[in-house]
């Protein structure tokens, strides 16, 4: 159990330290690794849907877990009722989580595969392709539980982690919210908490820099040279 | 201060903005900007330049960064040009500025190699005791271990070893040669020394103080052209590219000047800005045609037959039609046009023979001085035969007289082009003719005096001009019917012949011919024609070349700025050359050194003479007097070697050291005598030259060293024969040569030697295919990491090779390689060698007085017993040079005393050079150690080689320019010294180029002048300041009388097609009965290396294919189903070329065009005929000597160093090309086991 407490008790406070301060640290010092680490130039072929059912698929599922999870359950329960929300958790978790688990097998498969592109390959570069596939896999394997529970209209289980992704959320974890709750959800949870343990030192930081602003810039921009005191 | 809280200040950011909001002003942070500036931020610049075969000579800045050289540019600081002239920058292409790659690549070589089987010999050997020298014997006494690593070669298996016992097997290697076979069975060659003559000099230096053989390359190359001695007594002399700009009329064959000539193309481009009319002839669209008004696209090798035409359409609109008054003045005084020649009988035709000379006439018409020599004219003034000045005969034995001025005996006159109009009779001369199913004779009727001869002859003569215009075909109304328009196609060289041949339309041939001559005639000469390797690498070169110095001549063009002769291949001009000679070749120590004739050397010792084809006899003229007919190639050469006209090393089937001591032991004291001693010897028959036995063991090649060459790579021609005779490695000869049996001056060995070298040393900073063949490999320096000189003949400055970083890892600049082998051979040599005494045969020399050996060009061979044995009249020269090996060391490192006891010498001028040394003395420093040379000037280090050679050149130290050309006043007897007055103070140092490239001053090495009128332009000087070209006739020559080159149907000059070399006997049938093509085989220059070399650079095979390929048509590939990139094979009997194929409209049906020195080391599959790895593009070729190329002893036609000898050429082969599959490609990556080593040759060859 002290274990269980670890893990959902103090991991995911590990993983998070971890992502912002790493994110940070990159950011700051590392400016000339901040970048997506595109292999597409070393080969194309079959990239227009790899690229594009993983990277929908993993936006889908980011913004989806988001909105689940962390929307408070009272705004929930005006637009859905809890057995509705279940099912769209349920089928947009399949349609993105699916993309994302074929994307990203794809690319995984390009990885090891494609001979220039596995020369350029580092260890993380494999290693979060991997990872990113395992976890959405994981995530895919939650559907069965889920499905059983709409089907008998046991919403609990979600409510349990929303509850508990709440309370990390703020700081005031509580692990012992999952003490009912199958594996197939820890596992996945775990993976998932460790994505972001990992996402500083891979080419995941990108997702940090999705160029937004860019659609609205002024057409000129001058940066101001800055009088330099120290010499 | 944090990129990640700057980005907080989100709300903030925009401090202002402007333009109604369509731009803002933010501050963000910049510092990623210094990333960029600090890519190009350094820490020192360096001036240096790009060292081996790229004749360019661009000044680059080397960028210097952490100790590491990171990157190049060009210079743009070069001495303004004057004022209606283009600047030079800026000079250097994409190319050099790839070269810093080679500095840290996986190629570069870091430490001593050797190898490994050979290493664990030698280390077993000296492990039982024996000193280096004989352990170094028991290895080369016992065949077992001489065969393990000598079959090995090319096929890696190198160890890394230190300085020290590398250096120790070397020397020891040489101190058993010289011991064993003699000095001369060592060999070093290594090419163009202006692009880094000091590291050339270290290993001539070197090799030339222990006696060893220093090998030509401009011939080997096939760069040279012989015509250029042959016609103007001149290796090559050519306008810089400045001068391109002044002329109004430009051809340009066979020199890519884009593509070979990047820095100096930009010359072309603003000489079309400035009006000039440019015409290319190439066969394929190569990138200078772009230039081009006009492409006439010529069938390649052809180039003559449409320059001899446009010179009809010359020399019947501007000679003969009417008299253009500024040619005749020029062909009067610059030509041999005016001089008499007598017209003889052989088999019962008449034909023309020798010049008419002063001692034909009575009393040597008061020429009493080698009236042998002194060629006749008409003069009209006086209506008499008179002996102008200039001629050879003037040359030497008295002074004043040597001069082109229009004067005889101190008369002025005015020498008769033709004698038409004043004629004694007509008569039928025949000429010989080339061109197949035209007869082998042309008959032509020429207007004559007859004269009788002091030995009471009665002979016609008459002048080259009659017999010039009459050979080009041009009627004269003398009743021959010759041709009656140009548009007759039946009389050779009219314009429609002409195009017959070369499939360019008649009309452009003439319009050009006219054109250029009509420019000539309005400009004086500025016309000029730019030429180059692809016309000049044929076996009949000459004839390419002379029809275009004919046109130039009857155009008056040579000799004027804007105007002439430019030949760009594999030229160099060492500008400093008077003060470079005596360091490279020991001449401050020991005189003479030993030069060879490459061509020669590697003919016989790579055994291609084994397998000739060629019969001299198919090639000699329907007018011959053939004395030699029934003798093959090789035969031809040795005779030439015996009567003392082309050099011969190994000399003699006797050491030379033993020679000298049974010499001395007989009594001979001095060096007559000893000179004496030889002769008899050889009369006697007890002691014959080496080549008369070339393949027997005594006169093998032993030792050779290979440095800033890459000569197993690119330059071999004959590779596969190389591989198998010299190195007795694996190769793919297809053939078992037995022809050379034919040969009655060479003895015949039924089994050819395989493996004549005992060592290979190769000195290289890149491990390339010559260094895959050697036995040992050192590191040297590259060009960015050694300090040295470097000039072009492309533009008049001077400037170094700087050292920017040391040499990395283990390598040393190649002086102080050669300075480390001198130290342990003389340290070596004190027990084994000692202080000897060594016989140097020397041939007859080019600008010496021994240029008069032989008169009247006629063939006489004291073997035969048509003469004595007189050397250096009938036989080379013997001279006694005494070898004090153990101080080979300390002369190696001094300025030796020679330079003041002998002075110095260029072009037969003397002059004193006693300051100088002191100078330089004072410059570097003197010697500290004991030794022979203790107090002399020191030449330990680099830079005080630079300065010593700069010191005492003209070309760079303007007091020596006024000692040597007040030496040439006293000979011409006209007054130089307004060329160079100005400049007579000046002296110019290493550190002066080093901070700016310096223009160098007017000097008589050259024929041209560095002046603020004109740009530099060849045969300048001998036709402004009447310094006669160093010929028989002191004139440009358009006839020869040698008796050879009348043999050989080159008196004129004629049209003669490619020769058949036979060598699709052998092919396999696996081969031919599948769909293939047979192509003439053209190498040219490579568009993606430096030059001709260094195409193994990343950033080289990145821009194309990264492997060997070779060029086709479409329409040729088409029919034999060949696809752009497919992996095709080129074989013949000479072996096989493996390489991509590149399906091209550029390239015109019927030829395969493979670039330069495209490494074996890259790339490059088996063979599947073979079965060895596919070679280079030499690999499919063999190279075959002309015998005209080998006549000596007689004024221009004498030797010199890489002046006058055979040249290697090899455009005239063909190849069967077909493709392979897929499937059959073959890396050849296999171990290596004892069955695959003892398979040296391809399947099915014995010998």
């Amino acid at each position: 159990m002290i274990f269980e407490n670890f893990l959902f008790g103090v991991y995911p406070y590990i993983a998070g330290v971890v992502f912002i301060v790493g994110s940070w640290i990159r950011f700051d010092r590392e400016q000339y690794t901040w970048k997506a680490d595109s292999s597409q130039i070393l080969g194309n072929k079959g990239m227009v849907l790899a690229s594009n059912l993983f990277h929908v698929g993993i936006i889908g599922i980011f913004f989806g877990h988001a909105a689940g999870m962390l929307l408070p359950h009272s705004w929930w329960q005006i637009i859905a009722t809890d057995v509705q929300h279940q099912y769209i958790a349920i089928y947009a978790g399949m349609v993105f989580g699916g993309m994302a688990a074929i994307g990203a097998a794809l690319l995984f498969y390009r990885r090891i595969s494609n001979e220039r592109v596995k020369a350029v390959s580092r260890f993380r570069d494999n290693f979060v392709i991997l990872w990113l596939l395992l976890t959405a896999l994981l995530g895919l394997n939650t559907i069965f539980g889920s499905l059983h529970h709409a089907e008998s209209g046991d919403v609990s289980t979600m409510l349990v982690l929303a509850e508990y992704v709440k309370s990390i959320a703020t700081l005031s974890v509580d692990p012992t919210l999952l003490a009912g709750v199958s594996y197939t959800y820890k596992l996945h949870m775990l993976f998932g908490m460790t994505l972001f343990l990992v996402f500083p030192f891979t080419r995941l930081v990108h997702v940090w820099s999705v160029p937004l602003t860019y659609l609205m810039r002024p057409y000129q921009i001058v940066r101001r040279k800055r009088i330099k005191t120290h010499l | 201060m944090s990129q990640f809280l700057d980005r907080l200040k989100y709300f903030s950011r925009i401090k202002s903005t402007f333009s109604e909001g369509h731009g803002i002003v933010t501050e963000e942070d910049r510092a990623w900007e210094d990333t960029y500036r600090n890519r190009w931020r350094h820490d020192k610049v360096v001036r240096s330049t790009h060292g081996v075969n790229c004749t360019g000579s661009c000044s680059w800045q080397i960028f210097v960064k952490n100790g590491l050289v990171s990157y190049e540019m060009q210079q743009t600081d070069y001495p303004r040009t004057r004022e209606d002239l283009p600047n030079h920058e800026p000079r250097g292409c994409q190319r050099g500025a790839s070269f810093s790659w080679y500095l840290y690549s996986p190629h570069r070589i870091k430490y001593p190699l050797v190898r490994g089987r050979l290493l664990d010999l030698y280390r077993a050997e000296k492990a039982s005791g024996k000193d280096p020298v004989e352990a170094w014997e028991a290895i080369q006494a016992d065949k077992a271990k001489r065969d393990s690593y000598v079959g090995v070669r090319g096929l890696g298996g190198f160890v890394r070893s230190t300085w020290d016992e590398v250096v120790e097997m070397t020397a020891a290697a040489n101190v058993y040669t010289i011991k064993k076979y003699g000095p001369d069975r060592i060999y070093g060659f290594s090419p163009i020394p202006a692009m880094s003559m000091i590291s050339y000099a270290a290993g001539s230096r070197y090799l030339s103080m222990i006696g060893a053989g220093v090998g030509s390359f401009y011939d080997w190359y096939c760069d040279l052209p012989p015509a250029s001695p042959q016609t103007w007594g001149e290796q090559t002399d050519v306008p810089e590219s400045a001068d391109w700009y002044n002329s109004k009329y430009i051809i340009i064959c066979g020199a890519n000047l884009p593509m070979t000539r990047t820095p100096d193309a930009h010359f072309m481009t603003e000489s079309r800005y400035n009006g000039t009319k440019i015409i290319s002839m190439a066969p394929d669209y190569a990138e200078y045609v772009k230039f081009a008004d006009l492409w006439m696209p010529v069938k390649q090798g052809t180039d003559a037959a449409v320059f001899m035409a446009m010179g009809h359409v010359a020399l019947k609109e501007f000679h003969v039609d009417k008299q253009d008054p500024y040619f005749t003045e020029y062909a009067r005084s610059f030509t041999d046009f005016p001089m008499q020649v007598i017209l003889e009988e052989v088999n019962g035709k008449l034909v023309t023979g020798r010049f008419l000379r002063a001692s034909d006439f009575d009393k040597n018409m008061g020429e009493d001085n080698n009236p042998e020599w002194k060629t006749v004219v008409f003069d009209s003034k006086s209506n008499s035969f008179v002996v102008p000045n200039g001629s050879i005969g003037f040359r030497w034995g008295e002074e004043g007289k040597w001069n082109i001025l229009e004067q005889a005996a101190g008369n002025d006159i005015e020498a008769e082009l033709s004698c038409i109009d004043s004629k004694d009779s007509v008569v039928d001369v025949t000429f010989p003719h080339f061109n197949p199913e035209e007869g082998d004779s042309l008959v032509r009727k020429i207007p004559t005096r007859k004269l009788k001869l002091a030995n009471g002859d009665e002979v016609m003569v008459t002048s080259v001009c009659d017999l010039q215009i009459a050979q080009y075909g041009i009627d004269r109304g003398l009743g021959d019917n010759l041709a009656s328009s140009y548009d007759d196609e039946t009389t050779p060289y009219t314009p429609a012949w002409a195009a017959k041949i070369t499939g360019v339309p008649a009309a452009d041939i003439e319009r050009t011919g006219r054109e250029f001559a009509d420019n000539a005639s309005k400009t004086r000469g500025k016309s000029m024609v730019i030429l180059g390797a692809a016309i000049n690498h044929w076996y009949h070169n000459d004839m390419n070349y002379r029809g275009i110095m004919n046109l130039l001549h009857m155009c008056g063009c040579v000799g004027q700025s804007g105007g002439g002769w430019a030949h760009y291949v594999g030229q160099e001009k060492l500008r400093p050359q008077a003060g470079w000679a005596p360091i490279a070749f020991g001449l401050d120590w020991n005189r003479p050194p030993r030069h060879m004739a490459s061509t020669t050397y590697w003919y016989f010792h790579t055994d291609q003479w084994r397998y000739e084809r060629v019969e001299a006899d198919d090639l000699l003229a329907s007018t011959a007097k053939a004395k030699y007919r029934g003798n093959q190639l090789a035969d031809y050469n040795v005779a030439a070697q015996r009567m003392g006209w082309t050099p011969s090393i190994p000399q003699f089937d006797q050491n030379p050291l033993e020679l000298a001591k049974e010499a001395e032991a007989a009594g001979a004291t001095d060096e007559a005598a000893v000179s004496d001693y030889v002769a008899n010897k050889l009369k006697s028959g007890d002691l014959n030259f080496a080549y008369e036995d070339i393949d027997a063991e005594e006169n093998f090649p032993r030792n050779l060293f290979v440095w800033r060459a890459n000569l197993i790579g690119s330059s071999s021609k004959g590779h596969e024969y190389f591989l198998k005779h010299l190195l007795g490695a694996q190769n793919g000869v297809l053939s078992e040569g037995t022809e050379g049996e034919a040969c009655k001056e060479v003895k015949w060995h039924e089994k050819a030697p395989v493996g004549k070298l005992d060592l290979m040393v190769d000195i290289n900073f890149r491990l390339n295919s010559t260094g895959a063949y050697s036995d040992i490999v050192l590191p040297t320096a590259t060009w960015y990491e050694k300090a040295d000189l470097n000039t072009t003949d492309m533009h008049p400055f001077i400037h170094p090779l700087g050292k920017a970083v040391d040499p990395a890892w283990e390598a040393k600049s190649d002086w102080q390689i050669f300075k480390t082998i001198a130290k342990k051979f003389s340290e070596l040599s004190e027990k084994h060698l000692g202080v000897q005494k060594d016989v140097v045969s020397l041939p007859m020399q080019h600008d010496t007085p021994l240029a008069m050996a032989q008169p009247f060009g006629e063939v006489k061979d004291w073997k035969k017993g048509e003469c004595d044995l007189i050397p250096g009249k009938t036989a080379p020269i013997f001279k006694v040079v005494e070898r004090d090996f153990p101080s080979t060391y300390a002369k190696y490192i001094a300025l030796g005393p020679l330079m003041k006891k002998l002075g110095n010498n260029i072009k037969g001028i003397d002059w004193n050079t006693d300051h100088e040394i002191d100078e330089i003395a004072v410059l570097n420093g003197t010697i500290k150690e004991e030794g022979v040379s203790k107090g002399m000037p020191s030449l330990a280090e680099d830079i005080h080689v630079c300065d010593a050679v700069m010191r005492m050149a003209p070309e760079t130290n303007g007091e020596v320019a006024h000692k040597s050309w007040t030496a040439q006043s006293k000979k011409t007897g006209v007054d130089h010294s307004h060329l160079y007055k100005g400049r007579q103070d000046e002296k110019i140092t290493y550190r002066d180029i080093v901070s700016q490239p310096r223009k160098i001053i007017t000097a008589p090495t050259w024929s041209g002048i560095e002046s603020e009128e004109v740009s530099y332009n060849a045969c300048y000087t001998n036709l402004h300041e009447h310094i006669p070209l160093r010929t028989l006739t002191g004139r440009a020559q358009f006839y020869q009388d040698h008796e050879w080159m009348l043999d050989f149907g080159e008196g004129f000059c004629a049209y003669k097609p490619a020769i058949d070399l036979k060598t699709l006997n052998n092919v396999p049938d696996a081969v031919k009965n599948k769909p293939h093509l047979v192509l003439n085989w053209i190498t040219p220059h490579s568009k993606w290396g430096i030059h001709s070399t260094y195409q193994d650079n990343l950033r080289m095979l990145t821009l194309f294919r990264g492997g060997p390929y070779f060029w086709i048509s479409e329409e040729d590939a088409q029919s034999v189903g060949l696809e752009d990139n497919d992996w095709v094979e080129a074989v013949n009997d000479n072996g096989a070329t493996t390489a991509r194929v590149v399906v091209s409209q550029r390239v015109p049906n019927g030829m395969a065009m493979m670039y330069h020195a495209q490494e074996k080391t890259v790339n490059v599959i088996g063979s599947p005929t073979t079965g060895k790895r596919g070679g280079i593009l030499n690999a499919v070729t063999r190279t075959v000597p002309k015998p005209t190329h080998m006549i000596g002893g007689y004024a221009q036609l004498s030797y010199s160093f890489n002046y006058y000898g055979p040249v290697g050429s090899n455009r005239d082969e063909y190849v069967i090309v077909h493709k392979i599959e897929d499937q059959d490609v073959d890396w050849l990556e296999r171990p290596l086991t004892p069955e695959r080593e003892a398979q040296k040759n391809p399947p099915g060859i014995n010998n």
